[in-house]
């Protein structure tokens, strides 16, 4: 019974997904930007057939390929650990998480391996053309297959398109379009691939920084620090404008966590964007959960109000109107839903007791019910809140979820200004004096990587307690195995992923030290 | 049909070729994919990550209820 479910067995299977979902992502986002960066590099080359365009693609390509070779497959970790440790939950989505994942593997990933095997060995043995075809290819099936996987993801903060059936204690998808088209998945998508472009841009441009204090490979580093710097600039743009589309959506479907990423708990009009500041405790309670002041505040007003509601007198609500409820602002109180969850699983307790007996009339009757959508939209839709014992504890970390989010976007801010000032060098054909820039680019190659896994910080921890939004709680979604075996594998993940990432690291060391060809044949 | 078999030949080649003259970091990095998907498919797959509600449970059904039970906690 999920009452009686040990706290430890939910926080190791927790701490298990994130270990292999961040090990997992630290070769992603390399993937999905520089494979683009290879196609306009290549593209370059067959338009100018310059031969040092040909030698900077292969030199950048060796090092897309040790990346994608050590990264590939680690995401499938993931989907082992869904089918064991995460039982009901794989159950309870059914085929909605099945269908992307299942597309992901047939479209997406099948045209990335096929395409990049014409990519590694199809030099002079292909034409140009087809070569160039092949690197868009591969660009295109590496971000079609992060597609797929972030409308899966983005289904479980935002579930639409399905319908829960009580008989299989299975949701099914009955609308394709509203999965696919989910505001929250094309947020998402948007956000996270061209995250992805800025960590690829930031890390070309770092090791070609390195390349100029080493006094090596000058035109190389170059050429590839304006290629990396124009793509890194407009996608770090890119990244601020869907971060601000991904904050609106954010505040509808996923209220508490928007409040705890600006550690707002009173809701307000004109409610001012904190830019900086430091949480410290007030002393005051909700429930077991802290209540933070915001020192050292440094805000931009009214801002937060526009991001949410498009005005600067839009209301914003805290995280203690969304707790206790605000019924001036159309509101509910967490108390409330709390009560029409417990409905709705009681509707399925009948249906189970129903079915148990074999009383087929009050199963047809019962089973309407979830067909109806007065009950789908008012008591269903809060099915996962009659899991909790207590309104507090909605609430997500948020000192986690403050710090996660500002530093993720303070490092955006400062990746716009790195690639401005890459051109800007460039352009003054002065980036081998500035050392100390050089030196900063290179050393920003780790934030990079920091900005990007805050990210998922944000959304994971932000999204706490829930697995589905509204559904599903985490504590209901793990399996009844042991805590003991989720420890060993934890520990084996732990040995393997570090062993992968060492692995990477030094044989793409000694690739960039090695350098290019010194002639390409 | 001919031209059928002259076309797989020709992929065929291009792989073994791909494969042949592979450099010391094409080399290094497949060793490491084998070692990995050994790892993951052979060891952890088949001794640690079994499907908790296939091992378990026989039919859709029984998984079904199994889950059934665990949502409205009053087994």
């Amino acid at each position: 019974m999920i009452e009686n479910f040990d706290l430890s067995l939910v926080n190791w299977s927790r701490a298990q997904f994130a270990l292999t979902a961040m090990y997992h992502w630290l070769f992603v986002p390399l993937t999905l930007g520089l494979s683009f960066i290879l196609a306009f590099m290549e593209t370059i080359y067959v338009r100018t057939g310059d031969e040092i365009w040909k030698r900077i693609t292969k030199f950048w390509m060796t090092l897309f390929g040790i990346n994608f070779a050590i990264g590939v497959a680690t995401g499938i970790i993931l989907e082992f650990e869904f089918g064991t440790n995460w039982s009901n939950y794989s159950w309870f989505v059914g085929d909605i998480f099945g269908a992307p994942l299942a597309i992901e593997g047939i479209l997406a990933f099948f045209l990335e391996s096929t395409f990049i095997a014409v990519m590694f060995f199809g030099w002079n043995k292909v034409s140009r053309k087809f070569h160039l075809a092949s690197t868009w290819l591969v660009a295109i099936g590496a971000n079609l297959s992060a597609l797929w996987i972030l409308i899966a993801n983005a289904w479980m903060e935002n579930p639409v398109g399905m319908a829960f059936n009580p008989d299989t204690a299975r949701n099914e998808m009955n609308s394709f379009r509203e999965v696919v088209f989910n505001p929250v998945a094309i947020d998402k998508f948007t956000h996270t691939v061209t995250s992805g472009f800025v960590l690829a841009s930031v890390f070309v441009v770092g090791i070609s920084a390195w390349f100029l204090i080493r006094r090596r490979e000058q035109m190389l580093a170059i050429k590839s620090i304006l290629t990396a710097g124009i793509f890194g600039l407009v996608s770090s743009l890119l990244v601020a404008f869907t971060g601000d589309t991904s904050a609106r959506t954010l505040a509808k479907v996923q209220p508490v966590k928007f409040a705890a990423m600006e550690a707002l708990y009173e809701g307000r009009t004109d409610a001012g964007l904190t830019v900086i500041g430091a949480l410290d405790d007030s002393g005051e309670r909700i429930g077991e959960k802290k209540v933070h002041d915001v020192r050292l505040k440094i805000e931009i007003p009214k801002l937060l109000s526009i991001m949410t509601t498009g005005k600067g007198s839009g209301y914003v609500p805290g995280i203690k109107d969304l707790v206790n409820g605000n019924p001036e602002r159309g509101i509910l109180s967490v108390q409330e839903m709390m009560n029409r969850g417990t409905y709705a699983r009681q509707v399925l307790t009948d249906y189970k007791m129903a079915k148990e007996i074999g009383d087929t009339e009050s199963m047809t009757s019962l089973a309407a019910m979830f067909e109806d959508r007065d009950f789908v939209d008012n008591y269903f839709r809060y099915f996962g809140y009659s899991y909790f014992e207590h309104p507090w504890q909605v609430i997500p970390s948020v000192p986690v979820t403050f710090y996660s989010f500002r530093i993720m976007v303070g490092l955006g801010f400062f990746f716009i200004l790195l690639f401005a000032l890459a051109l800007w060098f460039y352009r003054r054909q002065s980036l081998e004096r500035n050392k100390w820039f050089l030196w900063l680019a290179l050393l920003s190659i780790p934030l990079a990587y920091l900005a990007s896994e805050l990210g998922w910080v944000v959304t994971e921890m932000g999204r706490q307690p829930w697995i589905i939004q509204n559904l599903m709680p985490v504590n209901v979604a793990v399996s009844n195995i042991s805590t003991g075996t989720v420890q060993t594998t934890f520990w084996l993940f732990a040995v393997l992923f570090t062993a992968l990432l060492i692995a990477e690291v030094s044989i793409m060391v000694r690739q960039i030290k090695t350098g290019p060809k010194q002639k390409e044949e | 049909m001919a031209r059928l078999f002259s076309a797989l030949g020709r992929v065929a080649r291009f792989y073994y070729d791909g494969f042949r003259t592979m450099s010391w970091w094409g080399n290094r990095v497949w060793i490491i994919i084998l070692v990995k998907l050994f790892i993951m498919f052979l060891i952890l797959k088949l001794f640690f990550f079994p499907d908790f509600l296939k091992t378990n449970f026989s039919s859709d059904r029984e998984r079904g209820d199994y889950v059934l039970e665990q949502l409205t906690g009053n087994s």
